[in-house]
């Protein structure tokens, strides 16, 4: 770097700007979202080009075609398994996986523990509406018992998903919650994991203003109490956690339920990955190396 | 009829089957040698019935051929189920002590062994497995020098006393063969040659490796699971990550994102987990990152019979995935080309920006081949096609230094190109910005699916990705027609069965009934007006595969109205035999039939 020319462009929000604007529905909490996520890179300085956003499907899954960072937008639940193999064949990339609860905990449920078991490195963000919204209105793995839908039109039966408790047991080493309606906390907990080395889990509260009138931000903005408002509350402690996750009700905690850094990230724990990122190896397998193994089969 | 010899061993799984296979394969590979194995197994791993065929001789072996020359069976079981299949001039070998022989046809030599005479088997447990190999070598002519040294090696870790005590059993048996016996007629001759002996899987992970490959990953599934083992045993001194994953749907789409970053990503596994990739390969297609995923085939449908083989996955490979879109499908014709296909379908991948598929099955996968070490080439030329890494010319990362990478200086990764190839710049390369999608997109990539919905842009972007194929038909040479162009019959067959129908074909014309061979390798792009013009002048034609319905059949008249005189078809889970074959076109020569089965007479 020595050599090269310095050009200390500074990152600004309008360079995160994506070729076309949100389609979401005027009032989606997915805005607050992808705010704080520009805010975030921004504040963090992070090479637009180094940044490679990954969806599945749904609203929230769009998010990719809305900033100016790389992007994929994937299959309907398989945004991690695809971000996986992206972040293994080049760990410097800053991976940041979107999308929503019926992508991330229904039919992306399988990925979603493994991904968390390898402590993959990166930042998955899931915007919780505990509804399916481009499906236009069915019972999501979030829905409250007795939420009516169009799926479940005489409520639903089933007992959600505690995202945070799952997150804890499936060993992820960074887990947090937070809600599109404080952008300012949003904004920090969205640094703090990309910052951390691991895998990063934030759950956060993005109301659907059209098909979930149960779940609006006049019935999270009263609910919502800050973790770190609590001074007794230490997040590198996991029981304390798991006690805090179970919580809801009248007071439903936000904000870093609990961080570990002495896991080492899957791509720090492969040797082959030790020299540089997998994309900048020479693909051809030495010639002594190829000799040695024809021998052995001699 | 060229000289060949084929030792079959049996017994119940976990008995020790393989070993007695492995030394016997290399003390005839360093013979100068070709070889053949063959292992009829079943998905137990404890008891059951598993009999290995290894079949060698001077001049090259492609299949398991048509008779046993010698049984060693480790068991009753074995004795019972396969000594009648024995014919004159062979012999069997076995345990006197704890086999009782059945009736054998004439001319069979029954080669009891006192085993516990011979050798302490409270010590050996294996012992009666060294003494026949021991017994055996000596009726095929060959110096116990060589037995010798596979022993040492096989026991050098053992320490001298293992070596020792094992050399020493081998030696009996060798003596006690040399006093009782009668040696086959023939001894094995030695050749010249060296022979690397490798599975198909093998193959397929060497073949990846020397093609660049640089992410593996896979969800164990027979009889693919050897790609994996290679792989992962082997990935530091290669340097390939290799990953085992929850489920195949993680396998295919973890593929494509290491793909996606700029790496030759591939994975392999069988008709059950292919089913489970094929929403991923439509994404493969759509983003247009390349993948070769290797289906191993085995007899499905459903769970099947996961140790036996088929080629039954043509019509799922061909419909994978909902909507049209350019891929290549490829079966390999025999375990040396495993390894070659793979670095021939990345470079195609690379170059069309689509899925290639791999249609192998069981009896290449695990089967076992002699291969000349100059066909194991690890300087493959690797072409990438329109690549763009996130590296400058001096290998090091482009970053400028700037935070802000916003303007792309118009890069549209679905660029319109009358090739239908667009440079594809992977993320981290500064000033290519872009979001790629399974939606419908435009050609910088922004989706037409929601708001932008338009038929006129969809038209052209469906248009773009599917003149690739024309491309693709360019760079895939048509098949050959192998023998007398004015033959009686012509034999069509695809992938694996390429040795056993060339060996039918030999028979044949040994028999006066002069046959010719087109085996197809390139199922997608097939070249259907290439092979109508080869079938042309064809007298009688018969399809020959292994599978109920006659996919192969049944694609070819789809593609070109073309349909065979007679098919042969085998379904049974066992591979063709040459005689089979040979059968078969006699029968429907005669007008007997137009479709023939062949019975399997082996009972495994």
């Amino acid at each position: 770097m020595a050599t090269s020319v310095q050009r200390a462009t500074q990152l600004t929000l309008a360079d995160l700007k994506g070729r076309v604007d949100p389609d979401w529905c005027p009032g989606c909490g997915d805005f607050g979202v992808l705010a704080a996520i520009q805010k975030a890179l921004v504040e963090l300085q992070i090479p637009n080009n180094n940044v490679v956003a990954i969806s599945g499907i749904g609203c929230s899954s769009n998010l990719p075609g809305f900033i100016n960072t790389y992007g994929m937008h994937t299959l309907h639940g398989r945004a991690l398994a695809v971000a996986t193999g992206l972040k293994l064949a080049n760990h410097e990339l800053t991976v940041l996986v979107t999308g929503g609860d019926g992508d991330g905990f229904g039919i992306g449920g399988n990925h979603f523990i493994h991904t968390m078991r390898r402590n993959v490195d990166l930042l998955y963000i899931v915007m919780d509406n505990q509804i399916y919204g481009l499906t236009t209105g069915q019972t999501s793995p979030t829905s409250r018992v007795g939420m009516k839908t169009k799926s479940m039109p005489f409520g639903n039966i089933e007992a959600p998903v505690n995202p945070i408790s799952l997150a804890l047991a499936a060993g992820a080493t960074f887990v947090a919650r937070g809600f599109s309606g404080d952008q300012k906390h949003l904004t920090e907990l969205i640094k703090q994991g990309i910052v951390h080395k691991g895998f990063s889990f934030l759950d956060v509260f993005s109301p659907c203003v059209t098909y979930n009138h149960d779940n609006t931000y006049q019935w999270f903005r009263p609910r919502m109490k800050k973790l770190e408002d609590d001074s007794a509350y230490d997040a590198s402690d996991w029981t304390m956690a798991m006690e805090k996750s179970l919580l809801w009700g009248e007071e439903i905690p936000i904000g870093k339920f609990f961080e570990r850094t002495d896991v080492p990230a899957l791509h720090a724990a492969e040797p082959v990955l030790n020299e540089s990122p997998l994309v900048q190896q020479d693909p051809r397998v030495p010639s002594d190396v190829a000799r040695g193994f024809i021998e052995e089969l001699m | 009829m060229k000289q060949t010899f084929a030792v079959a061993i049996g017994g119940a799984a976990g008995q020790g089957v393989a070993t007695p296979g492995d030394i016997f394969a290399k003390i005839f590979s360093r013979r100068g040698l070709s070889l053949n194995a063959y292992n009829a197994y079943q998905s137990i791993i404890r008891g059951g019935h598993t009999l290995l065929t290894i079949r060698t001789g001077p001049e090259p072996v492609t299949n398991m051929g048509d008779r046993i020359d010698l049984l060693i069976p480790l068991n009753q079981d074995t004795m019972d189920r396969h000594l009648k299949l024995l014919t004159s001039g062979a012999a069997c070998i076995y345990n006197a002590d704890t086999i009782k022989a059945g009736a054998a046809a004439d001319g069979v030599q029954l080669c009891p062994l006192p085993v516990s005479e011979l050798a302490d088997i409270t010590r050996n447990k294996v012992a009666q497995n060294t003494l026949a190999i021991g017994a055996g070598l000596h009726m095929m002519g060959i110096a116990f020098a060589a037995l010798e040294e596979v022993l040492r090696e096989q026991f050098k870790k053992k320490g001298d006393a293992v070596v020792a005590e094992n050399v020493g059993v081998a030696r009996a048996g060798y003596d006690y063969a040399a006093a009782h016996f009668t040696a086959f007629p023939n001894p094995l001759p030695k050749t010249e040659k060296r022979y690397a002996v490798l599975s198909g899987n093998i193959a397929m992970a060497m073949g990846g490796a020397a093609a660049g490959v640089k992410f593996y990953c896979a969800y164990p599934m027979s009889p693919s699971t050897g790609v994996l083992h290679w792989m992962a045993t082997h990935a530091r001194k290669a340097g390939i990550m290799v990953r085992q994953v929850e489920d195949e749907i993680g396998v295919i789409n973890m593929t494509i994102g290491a793909a996606h970053a700029g790496v030759r990503s591939m994975c392999a596994t069988s008709g059950g987990g292919f089913a489970l990739m094929s929403e991923g390969l439509g994404m493969s297609a759509m983003i247009e990152t390349p993948v070769v995923v290797i289906d191993c085939q085995r007899a499905g449908p459903s769970t099947g019979v996961p140790t036996k083989t088929e080629q039954g996955d043509l019509w799922q490979m061909l419909g994978a995935a909902f909507g049209d879109y350019p891929r290549l499908i490829a079966a390999p014709l025999d375990i040396a080309d495993c390894f070659k296909l793979i670095p021939e379908m990345f470079n195609l991948v690379d170059r069309f920006q689509c899925p290639g598929l791999v249609l192998c099955d069981l009896l290449l996968s695990e089967g076992r081949l002699g291969v000349d070490p100059k066909d194991l080439d690890f300087s493959p030329v690797i072409d990438r096609g329109e690549l763009i890494l996130p590296l400058d010319g001096n290998g090091a990362n482009g970053n400028d230094g700037s935070a802000a990478m916003a303007t792309n200086g118009g890069y549209k990764r679905y660029k319109f190109t009358e090739s239908g190839i667009s440079p594809r710049a992977v993320p981290g390369v500064p000033g290519h910005i872009h979001t790629v999608a399974t939606d419908e997109h435009m050609e910088d990539g922004v989706l037409i699916s929601d708001e932008f919905t338009n038929p006129i842009k969809r038209r052209a972007m469906m248009e773009k990705r599917m003149r690739k194929v024309t491309g693709i038909e360019a760079a895939v040479p048509p098949s050959m027609l192998r023998g007398p162009r004015d033959a009686e019959v012509t034999l069509i067959g695809w992938g694996s069965t390429k040795g056993v129908i060339e060996e039918a074909c030999e028979q044949l014309n040994d028999k006066g009934i002069s046959a010719n061979q087109l085996q197809i390798r390139w199922l997608v792009p097939l070249h259907g007006e290439a092979i109508l013009d080869l079938l042309k002048g064809a007298r009688h034609t018969i399809i020959v595969e292994n599978n109920y319905s006659g996919q192969f059949a049944r694609y070819l008249r789809s593609e070109t109205s073309f349909v065979p005189d007679g098919n042969i078809r085998k379904y049974d889970g066992e591979p063709f035999m040459p005689h089979h074959i040979v059968e078969a076109v006699k029968e429907q020569l005669a007008g007997k039939t137009k479709l023939s089965v062949p019975v399997h007479e082996i009972m495994v």
